[in-house]
């Protein structure tokens, strides 16, 4: 049975992966779910939200452009930081906060970015992981400015338009952190079905070949690395302002460790791929907050290993495979 | 009567020889086999169990768990090395760094398990405590003893991967593996029992640490950003690179904590981003 054949450009194939799935669609509805089912839970949920949209901003220099980063919680922890202290000295107004944290932490990405553009494998991994325990350093330092490890005290943020104040219930928490997920992750959504988007798989895929055909890897990689950066900063700023406190932990190397291993359960190089894995994460970990630390990580230790030699793709990889085989038998 | 500078560069070179026995196998499995081993900090900190265990549970004299520290971290990584490493010698760094982090993972997991999350107590002999005066500088004896065994170590690898059958087998398969292989060379094999010996080096220098810097389950994290400092700076695949790196790193985390005390550890994260950025493979590195 031939297939009618038609031609496929570039344009068509973005435009064609640029369509709503009504799984998409699905998918946003069901994320309004906890306001009804688990009214208890919105704290967590809201804690869901932002680390999902940490994870989509590991996901747009690792898994779309290749850049593996042990030390992203860096750009997390400058937002969590330059947020509270805005709130604290300057206006705690959050819209503001959140520009602030975002400016900052997109700075700081784009002035690293010269140096990461530079390197590959395993001296990138370590000068990601290098950077990102020097911010620690720095931030553990700084006593005087960021309460070292006691942590920022006197955040106060204002109510969103004036009007939703933070309640203890976490309704408006989750609110506010669902929307701007909701809001980058649409612009990441475009950022990626663009042609600059593919450009960053190409270099993926080959990091020689894609300066050839006109696309300069550095250059690309640069603009990559800020954006992802700028995110990352968005998330720390919401962090900071749903629980009106920043802490050492917010730009620990855990954090990163932890985002990784989110990303890559979930799928990396997939748009919900972040998502659904900061979800799975999150809620186990609520879940089996009973046992001890260090035995939960026994488990994320042997969900590692597995994913690696059984689930290359991660979790919405595996699932993409299956219905594939079960459609076409 | 020297400054009491030489004390600090002495208290340095002792840590920096500490590094050293504890990074080289991962200098040498990195460089040799291109596998980012992120769980090399787990086979210190089992010969850094083996020797606690055996000197507070069974009485064995400190020096004589050494070499079964050794074995059991070298057995340990060739099951490991069969199971699991072996499938992932061709992809990618990624999916490298994932495994052994989770295996670094697991073993704190286990380590607290079963040794409880306590710093855990050892006992060196007699004739390693206190110290020797030599110019009005108090030497410890235990760092002494340090610095020779890892001048040993230095000696045996060079030695042992320059003028040996062996040696030239390991340099065999790195550079060309399948001319290797046409040689009749078993590479398998050789790769198996080089990353059995950095392995058990690891092993060793989780045993020595002990007196030095403590043990604890989360060993296989705190030092490991220690040991890839000391690799990447020294380069992949260089001895002589890791041995510079270590001293470098270990003198210059001993005077900043000594000098500037609260600059932490910054210093030597700032010297490893200088460094790289300066020679991405590293001060000895050759690629």
């Amino acid at each position: 049975m031939a297939q009618p054949t038609t031609t496929v450009t570039p344009q068509s194939y973005l435009l064609a992966r640029g369509r709503w799935h009504p799984l998409e669609i699905v998918f946003w509805l069901a994320t309004l779910l906890p306001f009804v089912l688990f009214p208890n839970y919105l704290s967590l949920a809201s804690q869901i939200a932002i680390t999902a949209l940490f994870a989509l901003s590991l996901d747009l220099i690792l898994g779309y452009a290749g850049i593996v980063s042990l030390g992203h919680a860096a750009f997390f922890g400058i937002g969590a930081y330059s947020a509270g202290l805005f709130s604290k000295y300057v206006w705690g107004e959050p819209f503001s906060g959140l520009l602030v944290a975002a400016a900052l932490a997109g700075l700081l990405g784009y002035g690293t970015s010269f140096i990461i553009s530079r390197f590959r494998h395993l001296p990138l991994i370590m000068i990601t992981l290098g950077l990102g325990l020097l911010a620690h350093e720095v931030a553990n330092s700084a006593h005087w400015l960021t309460g070292g490890s006691d942590g920022l005290q006197g955040v106060r943020t204002q109510p969103i338009f004036g009007v939703f104040r933070f309640d203890l219930y976490g309704q408006t928490a989750y609110a506010y952190s669902l929307g701007v997920l909701f809001i980058v992750f649409l612009c990441a959504r475009r950022l990626i079905n663009s042609p600059f988007g593919l450009a960053l798989r190409g270099i993926r895929e080959n990091w020689n070949r894609m300066p050839a055909i006109g696309a300069d890897s550095r250059a690309h990689i640069r603009k990559a690395y800020t954006i992802a950066a700028i995110i990352a900063g968005i998330c720390g700023a919401l962090l900071t302002q749903t629980t009106n406190s920043a802490s050492l932990e917010s730009i620990s190397f855990q954090r990163s460790a932890d985002v990784l291993v989110m990303l890559v359960l979930g799928g990396a190089g997939r748009l919900y791929g972040g998502l659904v894995g900061a979800a799975i994460f999150m809620i186990a970990r609520d879940q089996f907050s009973g046992i001890a630390p260090q035995f939960w990580y026994f488990w994320i230790g042997v969900l590692l290993v597995a994913v690696v030699m059984f689930l290359p793709n991660g979790i919405l990889g595996g699932l993409a495979k299956i219905t594939a085989r079960w459609r076409r038998p | 009567m020297l400054p009491p500078i030489f004390g600090v560069l002495f208290d340095g070179i002792a840590y920096g020889m500490l590094l050293f026995v504890l990074s080289v196998g991962l200098s040498v499995t990195l460089g040799l086999m291109n596998f980012v081993n992120l769980a090399h900090c787990a086979f210190a900190m089992i010969g850094g169990y083996v020797t606690v265990t055996l000197v507070n549970q069974f009485g064995w004299p400190f020096l004589a768990t050494l070499p079964a520290a050794f074995a059991a971290a070298a057995v340990t990584s060739v099951v490991l090395e069969r199971l699991l490493y072996r499938r992932l010698y061709r992809a990618s760094d990624l999916d490298q760094v994932l495994l052994t982090i989770g295996l670094a993972f697991i073993s704190v997991s286990v380590a607290a398990y079963i040794f409880g999350t306590v710093q855990q107590p050892i006992s060196t002999p007699e004739a390693l405590r206190g110290s020797v005066q030599f110019l009005g500088l108090n030497l410890g004896k235990y760092r002494l003893f340090l610095i020779g065994v890892a001048l040993v170590v230095t000696l045996a690898l060079v030695i042992g991967l320059e003028y040996t059958r062996f040696g030239a087998q390991v340099r065999a398969s790195v550079d060309n593996q399948r001319m290797a292989r046409g040689l009749g060379i078993d590479v398998d094999w050789t790769f198996a029992s080089t990353f059995a010996l950095g392995s058990g080096l690891a092993g060793l220098g989780g045993a020595l640490a002990i007196e030095i810097v403590g043990l604890d389950p989360n060993f296989s994290f705190t030092y490991l950003v220690y040991v890839l400092i000391v690799v990447s700076v020294g380069g992949l695949g260089s001895i002589a690179g890791s041995f510079a790196a270590a001293m470098l790193i270990g003198i210059s985390d001993i005077a900043g904590k000594y000098y500037v005390p609260e600059l932490g550890a910054f210093l030597i994260y700032l010297v490893m981003v200088v460094v790289l950025m300066w020679k991405p493979a590293g001060l000895f590195g050759k690629r």
